[in-house]
C-alpha cells in the first residue's frame, strides 16, 4: 500500500512541477507551488506509517507551517506586484534581464 | 480493503482535480480543484493514522490558505482567465518531457525500493495520536516550533510591509469627489446623480423593469445590460426598453467622434460605480456601440491574462 | 721552457702599481664631472696624468728588472670581492704586462702631447683628454688584471671609449654610424670573450691566470678547444681580424689621435695580447686553435694589405696597414712560444712607427684643411719637412727597409711562420711585398709628385707640440726593432712569461725568406714609384679593374655582413612584428572577442522569465536524481 501513495505523491508532485511551469498567472503558479508541497506532505506521512515513527508527521506539520507563512508573503508580493504593474502575469515580471 | 477502497477513489479525485488545477483556464476553478486536492489529501493523512494532520489541513490549508488564496483572487480580479496560448517557445513542450521524466524517476525509484509491511503507528501513539505528537514538538521538535512561531510573525510583518501603500494625495473628501463628479458632468455629459433604481416609477419592482421618465419612456441609466443582453439573447427584450438601449448607444458614439481627439473614457467610475446595476452598464458601454449581445465579462478580462501580447490594448481595457 | 709561477707581492713601486690605473681613471672622472669648469686646464691634467702613469710604469719596469727572471711575475693583491667564490682582483705585473704597460703609456702620452696641439680649436677638447684618459685606463686594466674578469671589464672599458671617440664628433652621420657600427661589430666579438670566460669558470672553477694555469691537466681537449676558438673570436672583434674586420675601416672617423692610439698602437693589439696571454693553456703548438688563430692571422694580412692598396682616403690606407699588421702578429702569436716575442715585439715597434705615421697623417691633414684624399695632396715633401722626415722613416720601418725596426721584427715573424709552416710563410712574404707597394703609394701620392691641392689649402708645417711627439715616435721606430730583437734579448725578457722555445732563433741577415721579401717590397716600391711618383695621379679616382673595385669596397666585407646578417636580422624582425601582430595579439584579441561575443549570446539566455528559471532548475533536478540512480546502481 505504501507503494501506492508513493506514486500517488509522485503524481500529484509532477503535475504540479508541470502547472509552475506552464501557467502563467501568479496565483494559479502558487497554487501549484502548493501542490507540490502537499504531494511530499503525503509522502512524508506515508513513511511517518511505513517506518513506525511519528518524524514524518511532524515534518508534514513543520512544512505546513512554513506553506502558511510563504503563502503569506507571496500573496502579498503578487499583490503588490498587480497594484504597480496591473498584471498577474509571471510572464510580465522580467525585467531582470540581459 | 477500507483503505484500498478509499485510496482508489481519492487518488482517482485527487489526481483529476490537480490536472483540473493546471488546465483549467479560469483561476477560480483551479482553486476550487486545488480544495479538492487537499480534501481528499486530508482523508488521505485520516487514513494513514494522521488524524491531527487531517484536520490541519482542512483547518489551516482548506481554511486559511485557501480563503487567501481566493481574497487575492478576487483582489486580482476573479473572472481573468488564463490564455492557454504558450509565449515562450519550447517552454511547454520541455516542460512535459521534464515532467514526465521526472516522474518516470521517481516511479522508477519508487517502484525498485524493497519495502517491507508498515510498521504501523500503533506502538509510538499509545497515548493517542495528539497528545504523542504534542509531545514530540514540544520535546524533540521544540526549537524548531519556537523558530516557527519567529517565522510566522516575520511572514505577518512582511505581508504588512509589503501591501502597506503610502498615500501620497491627500485623502479625497466628500467635497472632492462631488466637483469631480460636477467636472466629469461638464466635460463629458455624466449624470452626476446617482442612477435610478429599477422600476421606480413602474408599475412592478423586478429588477429588471426599467426605470420610466415622466415622459414615460425607459431611462436607460436604470437597464441592468448583463440581463437585458441575456434578455436579448432569448428573445424576451422589450422593445422599448432595446430602443431606449440603441438611442443611448448612438448618443455616446456621437459624443466620441465629436470629442476623438479625447477618448470618451469613464475616468470617474467609482463616482457612478455605487448604482445597482453600475458595473455592467459601464462595462457594455465601454465596449463601444455593439453594445447589447457582447460577451462582455470574457473580453473585459482577456487582456489582463494577455496583456504581454496586446499591451497597447492594456491601459484601456483593465480598467 | 714553461712560464714561471706567479708569486704574490707586496712593497715597493710595484706594490702601488694600481696607481697606474687609477691616475687616468682619476683624470677622467674630474674632467667629465667637472664639467665646462675643468675646460681651461683639461688638456693638461689629461696630459699630466698621463704621464705620471707612464712615470710609475717605467718605475714599476725598473723594479721588475731587479728581480731574478724566474721571479719576475708578481700579483699585486687589490680586492676579495666574494671569498672563496670568485678569485680576488689583483694586479699581474710580468714581462709582458710591463711591456703593454710601458707602450701604452709612452704612445699614449706623447699622444695626449700630440692632442693639445691638434684639438686646439675644437670647443670640447676637455671632453675629448677625459675619454682619452678613459681609455688609457681601462687598457691598463685589461693587460694588468690578474684573471679573465678584470680582463674583460677593461675589455669592455675600451670597448666604450673606442665608441665615445669614433663617434666624439658625433654631429657628423657618418661618425655616429661609424661609432655604432664599431660597438656592434665589438659585441660580437665581446660575446666569444664572454662565453669563453664561463666556460672557463665552469671548467676550471677559476678565472685567474695563475689558478688556470696550475689546474689546466684535468680539463677536456674539446673544452679547451672550445675556450680557444671562443677566445680568438673574441681578439678578432677587438683586433679587426677576419670575420669581424669591417668596423677598424670606418674607426678612422674618430679624429686623428684617436686613431693612432686606440686604433693603431693599443686598442686593436688587445686581441694579440689575449692569444699571447692564453697562449699557454689555450694555444699550444699545433692545437685546433692555434691553428685557426694562424689561418686568421695570415687571411687578415693579405685583406688588410689589398684594401691599403686601393684607397684613397690617407687615414683608411693605413687603417688597412693596421689590420694587415695586426694580421702579422696574430700569425705569430698563433705560431707558439717561438713566436711570441716577434709578435710582441712587432707589436710594440708597429705601435711606435704606426702612430708615427697617423700622427703624421694627422699633421697633414691639419695643414690641409682636414683633407683624406690623397689625390689631392702631392709635393708636401718641400712645405712639411718635419712631417715629412717622421713620415719617411716611419714608412720605411713598415715596410721593412734594413735596420729599421719593421725589419727585424717582421722578418723574424716570417722566418718563425717560415719555420712553422712554408705555406703560412709564402703569404707573409707575398703581404710584406704587398705592404712595400701600398705604402709607397701612400707616400708617393703624398708627399711627392706635383701639388693637386684645392684652391684654399695653404699647407704649413704643425706646431712644435705636434711634431716633437712625431720626432720621438719616428726615434724608437728606427732603433728599437734592433734593439729588442738581436741577440734575442726581447725572447728572453718575456720568457717569464709566454715561455722560451725549445731552441732559441738566431738572426740571419741574408736567409731565403728574407732576401725575395726584400725583393718583393723593393719591386712594389718601383711600382708604386712609376704608377703614382713619376706618373700623372688624376684627382678624381679612376673607374679601376675588377680587382680595384674589389679592393675599394673592402673586399665586399660589408656587403657580405648585409646580406648574411643585416638583411635576414630585418626580415626577422618583420617577421616577429608580424607573429606578434597577427600572431600573439591576433591569439589574445581573438579570446577576447571569442570570450566576449561567447558571453553576448550566452547571455540571451537570462531572458527574465521566471517560468524559464524554474524549467531549468526542475531538469536539473532530474538530471540528479537520474545521476543519483545510476552512480548509486553501479
Amino acid at each position: 500500500m505504501t507503494t501506492h501513495y508513493l506514486v500517488l505523491s509522485a503524481l500529484l508532485f509532477v503535475i504540479g512541477g508541470v502547472g509552475v511551469l506552464v501557467r502563467r498567472n501568479a496565483i494559479v503558479v502558487f497554487m501549484c507551488v502548493e501542490l507540490m508541497l502537499n504531494a511530499c506532505n503525503l509522502a512524508f506521512v506515508t513513511f511517518a506509517r511505513q517506518n513506525g515513527n511519528l518524524d514524518g508527521q511532524i515534518i508534514a506539520f513543520f512544512v505546513m507551517i512554513v506553506a502558511a507563512a510563504e503563502v503569506v508573503i507571496g500573496l502579498a508580493i503578487i499583490v503588490t506586484i498587480f497594484r504597480t504593474r496591473r498584471s498577474a502575469s509571471v510572464d510580465d515580471v522580467n525585467l531582470l534581464k540581459y | 480493503m477500507g483503505e484500498t477502497i478509499t485510496f482508489w477513489v481519492l487518488a482517482v479525485v485527487s489526481v483529476t482535480a490537480a490536472l483540473g488545477l493546471v488546465f483549467s483556464r479560469k483561476a477560480v476553478y483551479s482553486a476550487l480543484m486545488l480544495g479538492t486536492v487537499m480534501l481528499s489529501l486530508a482523508v488521505l493523512y485520516a487514513v494513514q493514522d494522521a488524524p491531527f494532520l487531517a484536520a490541519v489541513q482542512i483547518i489551516v490549508y482548506t481554511g486559511a490558505v485557501m480563503m487567501l488564496f481566493l481574497f487575492v483572487l478576487m483582489l486580482v480580479g476573479v473572472d481573468s482567465a488564463d490564455s492557454l496560448v504558450e509565449t515562450i517557445r519550447g517552454q511547454r513542450f520541455w516542460a512535459i518531457v521534464a515532467g514526465l521524466a521526472f516522474a518516470a524517476l521517481l516511479g522508477l525509484g519508487v517502484g525498485n525500493a524493497v519495502l517491507a509491511a508498515p510498521k504501523g503507528l500503533e506502538a509510538v501513539t499509545a497515548k493517542g495520536n495528539v497528545p504523542s505528537l504534542a509531545e514530540l514538538i514540544f520535546t524533540r521538535y521544540v526549537f524548531a516550533f519556537e523558530v516557527t512561531s519567529a517565522l510566522l510573525i516575520t511572514a505577518a510583518l512582511g505581508a504588512m510591509v509589503l501591501a502597506h501603500r503610502e498615500r501620497t494625495a491627500p485623502k479625497p473628501t466628500q467635497k472632492d469627489l462631488s466637483r469631480a463628479r460636477f467636472v466629469e458632468y461638464a466635460e463629458h455629459g455624466r449624470n452626476p446623480a446617482p442612477l435610478p433604481g429599477p422600476g421606480t416609477y413602474a408599475r412592478h419592482n423586478a429588477i429588471d423593469m426599467p426605470a420610466l421618465l415622466p415622459d414615460g419612456s425607459v431611462s436607460s441609466l436604470s437597464v441592468n445590460r448583463v440581463l437585458a443582453r441575456r434578455e436579448a439573447a432569448e428573445g424576451t427584450l422589450a422593445p422599448e426598453i432595446l430602443a431606449a438601449l440603441e438611442a443611448e448607444d448612438r448618443e455616446t458614439e456621437e459624443r466620441r467622434r465629436e470629442k476623438s481627439e479625447e477618448p470618451a473614457r469613464h475616468h470617474a467610475n467609482g463616482a457612478n460605480g455605487s448604482g445597482p446595476n453600475g458595473s455592467s452598464s459601464d462595462g457594455a458601454a465601454s465596449n463601444g456601440a455593439a453594445g447589447v449581445g457582447h460577451a462582455a465579462p470574457d473580453d473585459a478580462a482577456a487582456p489582463v491574462e494577455e496583456s504581454r501580447a496586446t499591451a497597447p490594448e492594456k491601459g484601456e481595457e483593465a480598467e | 721552457m714553461e712560464p714561471a709561477k706567479i708569486i704574490e707581492h707586496a712593497g715597493g713601486v710595484i706594490g702601488v702599481s694600481w696607481l697606474l690605473i687609477a691616475l687616468p681613471l682619476l683624470g677622467a672622472a674630474v674632467l667629465l664631472l667637472g664639467g665646462r669648469r675643468t675646460d681651461r686646464f683639461g688638456h693638461l691634467l689629461g696630459v699630466a696624468t698621463a704621464v705620471a702613469s707612464f712615470v710609475v710604469g717605467v718605475l714599476v719596469f725598473l723594479q721588475l728588472l731587479g728581480f731574478d727572471p724566474a721571479e719576475r711575475r708578481r700579483v699585486v693583491p687589490l680586492y676579495d670581492f666574494i671569498p672563496g667564490l670568485v678569485d680576488p682582483m689583483g694586479l699581474l705585473i710580468d714581462p709582458l704586462s710591463i711591456s703593454f704597460v710601458l707602450l701604452i703609456t709612452g704612445v699614449g702620452s706623447l699622444i695626449h702631447i700630440y692632442s693639445i696641439g691638434y684639438m686646439a680649436h675644437d670647443p670640447n677638447r676637455r671632453r675629448f683628454f677625459a675619454y682619452l684618459n678613459l681609455f688609457v685606463a681601462a687598457m691598463l686594466l685589461l693587460v694588468l688584471a690578474d684573471n679573465y674578469i678584470g680582463l674583460y671589464v677593461g675589455w669592455e672599458g675600451v670597448g666604450l671609449a673606442s665608441y665615445l671617440l669614433i663617434g666624439f664628433w658625433q654631429h657628423k652621420p657618418s661618425a655616429a654610424t661609424a661609432a655604432k657600427k664599431a660597438f656592434i661589430v665589438n659585441r660580437v666579438g665581446d660575446f666569444g670573450l664572454a662565453i669563453a670566460i664561463f666556460i672557463i669558470f665552469t671548467t676550471f672553477n677559476t678565472v685567474s691566470f695563475a689558478g688556470v694555469m696550475t689546474s689546466g691537466a684535468d680539463a677536456s681537449q674539446g673544452s679547451l678547444t672550445a675556450i680557444g676558438l671562443l677566445l680568438l673570436l673574441g681578439a678578432c672583434g677587438k683586433s679587426a681580424q677576419l670575420p669581424l674586420q669591417s668596423w677598424l675601416l670606418d674607426a678612422m672617423e674618430g679624429p686623428t689621435p684617436v686613431s693612432a692610439l686606440i686604433h693603431a698602437a693599443t686598442m686593436v693589439t688587445a686581441g694579440v695580447y689575449l692569444v699571447t696571454r692564453s697562449g699557454a693553456m689555450f694555444f699550444p703548438e699545433g692545437s685546433t686553435a692555434a691553428i685557426a688563430v694562424t689561418i686568421v692571422g695570415v687571411a687578415t694580412l693579405l685583406a688588410g694589405a689589398i684594401i691599403g692598396t686601393a684607397k684613397d682616403d690617407i687615414k683608411k690606407a693605413l687603417a688597412g696597414s693596421t689590420m694587415s699588421q695586426i694580421g702579422y702578429m696574430m700569425l705569430a702569436a698563433g705560431i707558439g712560444p717561438a713566436g711570441y716575442a716577434f709578435a710582441i715585439a712587432h707589436l710594440i715597434t708597429h705601435g711606435f712607427f704606426k702612430a708615427d705615421m697617423f700622427l703624421g697623417a694627422g699633421s697633414v691633414m691639419h695643414a690641409m684643411n682636414d683633407e683624406v684624399d690623397m689625390r689631392k695632396y702631392g709635393g708636401l715633401r718641400k712645405v712639411m719637412p718635419i712631417t715629412f722626415a717622421t713620415f719617411m722613416i716611419g714608412y720605411l720601418a713598415i715596410i721593412g727597409f734594413p735596420l729599421l725596426s719593421g725589419y727585424f721584427t717582421k722578418d723574424g715573424i716570417i722566418e718563425s711562420a717560415m719555420e712553422h709552416n712554408a705555406t703560412l710563410g709564402w703569404l707573409a712574404v707575398l703581404g710584406a711585398g704587398i705592404t712595400g707597394f701600398y705604402m709607397s703609394r701612400l707616400v708617393f701620392m703624398t708627399f711627392f709628385g706635383k701639388k693637386r691641392w684645392e684652391a684654399d689649402a695653404h699647407p704649413h708645417e704643425s706646431p712644435a707640440v705636434m711634431t716633437w711627439p712625431l720626432i720621438i715616435l719616428s726615434a724608437g721606430s728606427i732603433v728599437l726593432g734592433g734593439y729588442l730583437i738581436l741577440g734575442n734579448r726581447f725572447m728572453t725578457f718575456l720568457a717569464p712569461a709566454v715561455g722560451l722555445p725549445e731552441h732559441l732563433p738566431s738572426f740571419h741577415p741574408f736567409s731565403v725568406a728574407g732576401l725575395v721579401t726584400l725583393a718583393l717590397v723593393a719591386a712594389g716600391a718601383a711600382l708604386a714609384w712609376f704608377k703614382y711618383g713619376a706618373g700623372e695621379v688624376p684627382v678624381t679616382a679612376p673607374r679601376g679593374s675588377f680587382l680595384t673595385t674589389f679592393a675599394r669596397r673592402d673586399l665586399y666585407g660589408d656587403a657580405i655582413n648585409e646580406a648574411l646578417f643585416m638583411r635576414p636580422g630585418q626580415w626577422l624582425t618583420r617577421l616577429a612584428v608580424f607573429f606578434d601582430n597577427r600572431g600573439i595579439d591576433g591569439l589574445v584579441n581573438g579570446l577576447a572577442a571569442g570570450i566576449g561575443g561567447t558571453s553576448g549570446r550566452l547571455r540571451r539566455v537570462q531572458t527574465g522569465f521566471v517560468r524559464s528559471y524554474a524549467l531549468s532548475i526542475f531538469v536539473g533536478a532530474a538530471i540528479l536524481v537520474g545521476a543519483w540512480f545510476v552512480v548509486g546502481n553501479l
